[in-house]
């Protein structure tokens, strides 16, 4: 065998492999698209795989005539943009001091920060201090306790120092302040690593859970993800009775389920593919150094 | 600190005080005023809980508060452990972690060296695209999805395999077959993400190793074990201890959503359980030493793999 032909097949086995490993994270959503187009017979009877049958978009008009759910998205997308501001407006102002080797007490503050990557409270006296606070049932507690990611806050940090600092000094010897160089320099220079961030937060917030499900028990103030969780929790239900023999049929046709999961999902397609080149360049950053 | 607040003492002494001082401030100022709101966030949401975990010697009522509590020393200790429950959701939180480990480790390494292979730079990126896009997506969402494609009676999988003449597997009822569902969400969530720090090491390796190994007439198996898998063995020897130090801690999303009351015997962890003693059955105090347990151990593991992963490789997190 030549040494070209041994090439080729190589590519080619490797290219078949690579194209199923894609497959293989496309199949779920494929299957869940399709079992959302597909009619409720053709799915209960088990056809439907990764292509709809008999296709309507019956479950879409559903999923979009449903007020709670879109009151859900509308409040969801408005606290993740939210969230997400306040978020990188707190990052960047203990970011660009924290730069800085002559502000006394910096390393101080950077241990004090340093440590709650390390350790923490737990979510028992969380939910206290959320109580105290009077916080429950009220969107501060979706949106203060994770306000600064100490991760995200190194990673920024570690950006900032890799400016050239000759920039920002013959700033100040024109007298400008420092808000005045971290606004006209130092962010003009970090757009890269912003976008990063506010991709991470937002993805954060948007796919958070937990502290819903902790504080939040007002229909009104449901994000998505708390509110199809609900949704899955009754598939359960119905997996279960299944299990102890009684051939019901679920609450919810499978292919509302399923139009709901693509609903909430579409939103974080449609923004990710444009971030991609930034946030593959600060992962790296945050893994070189913590 | 105390001995640069002592050299500073004598500066400003020296200098005649209040002037270097004030000349301080009004260079620095600004910057103070920029850090004062996020320090405070720090003390309030993330020192504030701590000042918290003192209920786990406490016998905890939500009248009392946190301060007015009785003291009960480690008696909350003694009842944590001895209940049958946190054993069992002690050995699932290692198990599951474990087997995510042995699964979901190598998985990005020998995908990483695939793509690392692929010459058309159109196919690589999309590729790309596509294999990162399961880590931005929920376990809510992929909880959804895994109940359409697990399912026992009305699942994607169990369709297949049923027009193949195999036996519906009940992938989400059964606790054993429930691990197959579990490893692979795992899989599916993290491995294509987890290809960026190897490709991000393989970008650095000299093209040169490569022609010179083609001089030499090595095949390309050949170059991938001599060259490319040496030049990404520090990420992965790095990346295996970091991951060894997380035994402990596990997430609450995955376990909480695709697990369910029929295989809670295996699903049933350390974070989910703090979570049901604690909010669902109001037992505070018992929830408190639970979760102070496993920041404790898992302070331990981190603070150990990171003292290992320097001195085999000179790398660590910290």
């Amino acid at each position: 065998m030549s040494e070209r032909t041994a090439n080729r097949i190589f590519d080619i086995v490797n290219i078949t492999f690579v194209t199923l490993f894609v497959v293989f994270c496309l199949a779920p959503f494929m299957h869940t698209i399709a079992v959302s187009l597909s009619s409720n017979r053709a799915i209960m009877s088990g056809e439907v795989t990764l292509f709809p049958i008999e296709i309507n978009w019956d479950a879409y008009i559903q999923v979009f005539s449903n007020n709670s759910m879109l009151h859900s998205l509308g409040f969801t997308v408005i606290l993740t943009v939210a969230t997400t501001l306040l978020c990188m407006l707190f990052t960047v102002a203990a970011a660009y001091p924290l730069t800085k080797p002559h502000l006394k007490g910096r390393k101080f503050f950077l241990y004090l920060i340093i440590v709650t990557m390390f350790f923490s409270g737990g979510i028992i006296p969380e939910y206290l201090l959320i109580r105290d606070l009077h916080m429950i049932n009220t969107v501060w507690s979706l949106i203060l306790p994770g306000l600064v990611s100490p991760f995200n806050l190194i990673i920024l940090i570690s950006f900032f120092k890799n400016i050239p600092p000759s920039l920002e000094e013959s700033a100040e010897i024109d007298g400008s302040s420092h808000f005045h160089t971290l606004m006209r320099i130092v962010l003009p220079l970090s757009m890269p690593v912003m976008a990063t961030l506010a991709l991470f937060y937002a993805v954060g917030r948007w796919n958070g859970f937990q502290d819903s499900l902790m504080y939040i028990t007002n229909p009104e103030l449901y994000p998505l993800q708390l509110k199809l969780f609900q949704m899955v929790q009754n598939n359960m239900v119905t997996e279960l009775t299944q299990m102890e023999g009684a051939n019901r049929t679920p609450l919810t046709p499978e292919s509302l389920k399923a139009a709901t999961v693509i609903f909430a999902t579409v939103p974080i397609l449609c923004v990710y593919p444009w971030l991609q080149k930034y946030f593959v360049s600060g992962v790296m950053l945050g893994a070189v150094k913590g | 600190m105390t001995k640069a607040k002592a050299t500073e003492a004598a500066s400003v002494k020296r200098y005649g005080g209040m002037s270097r001082r004030t000349s301080y401030m009004k260079r620095y100022w600004q910057l103070y005023a920029l850090l004062a709101l996020p320090l405070l966030y720090f003390i309030v949401f993330r020192y504030g809980p701590m000042y918290g975990v003192q209920i786990a010697f406490k016998d905890f009522n939500l009248f009392q508060g946190i301060n007015g509590s009785e003291w009960i020393g480690l008696e909350a200790f003694r009842e944590v452990f001895a209940m049958r429950d946190f054993y069992t959701t002690l050995r699932n939180t290692f198990m599951l972690n474990f087997l995510d480990l042995v699964v979901s480790f190598p998985a990005p390494i020998i995908l990483a060296i695939m793509l690392y292979e692929i010459r058309s730079a159109w196919f690589k990126r999309i590729s790309q695209t596509i294999l990162y896009i399961p880590h931005f997506i929920s376990w809510v969402i992929i909880g959804g999805i895994v109940y359409q494609l697990f399912g026992t009676q009305s699942g994607m999988i169990n369709g297949v395999l049923q027009s193949f003449g195999f036996e519906a597997v009940p992938f989400l009822t059964d606790k054993n077959s429930w691990l197959i569902t579990y490893l692979f969400t795992g899989v599916w969530q993290s491995a294509g993400w987890g290809t960026i720090l190897y490709l991000a090491a393989l970008s650095g390796v000299n093209r040169e190793l490569f022609e010179a190994a083609d001089v030499d007439g090595a095949t390309r198996l050949k170059k991938i074990w001599h060259i490319t898998l040496p030049s990404i063995k520090p990420t992965i020897v790095t990346l295996l201890i970091l991951n060894l130090g997380k035994m402990v801690s596990i997430g609450f999303d995955r376990p909480y959503i695709i697990g369910n009351t029929a295989v809670r015997e295996y699903s049933d962890v350390l974070s989910t359980f703090v979570y049901r003693i604690g909010l669902e059955a109001g037992q505070y105090t018992l929830a408190t030493v639970v979760g102070l347990f496993q920041a404790v151990v898992g302070l331990v593991f981190i603070l150990g793999s990171n003292y290992i992963s320097k001195k085999a490789t000179g790398d660590g997190i910290i």
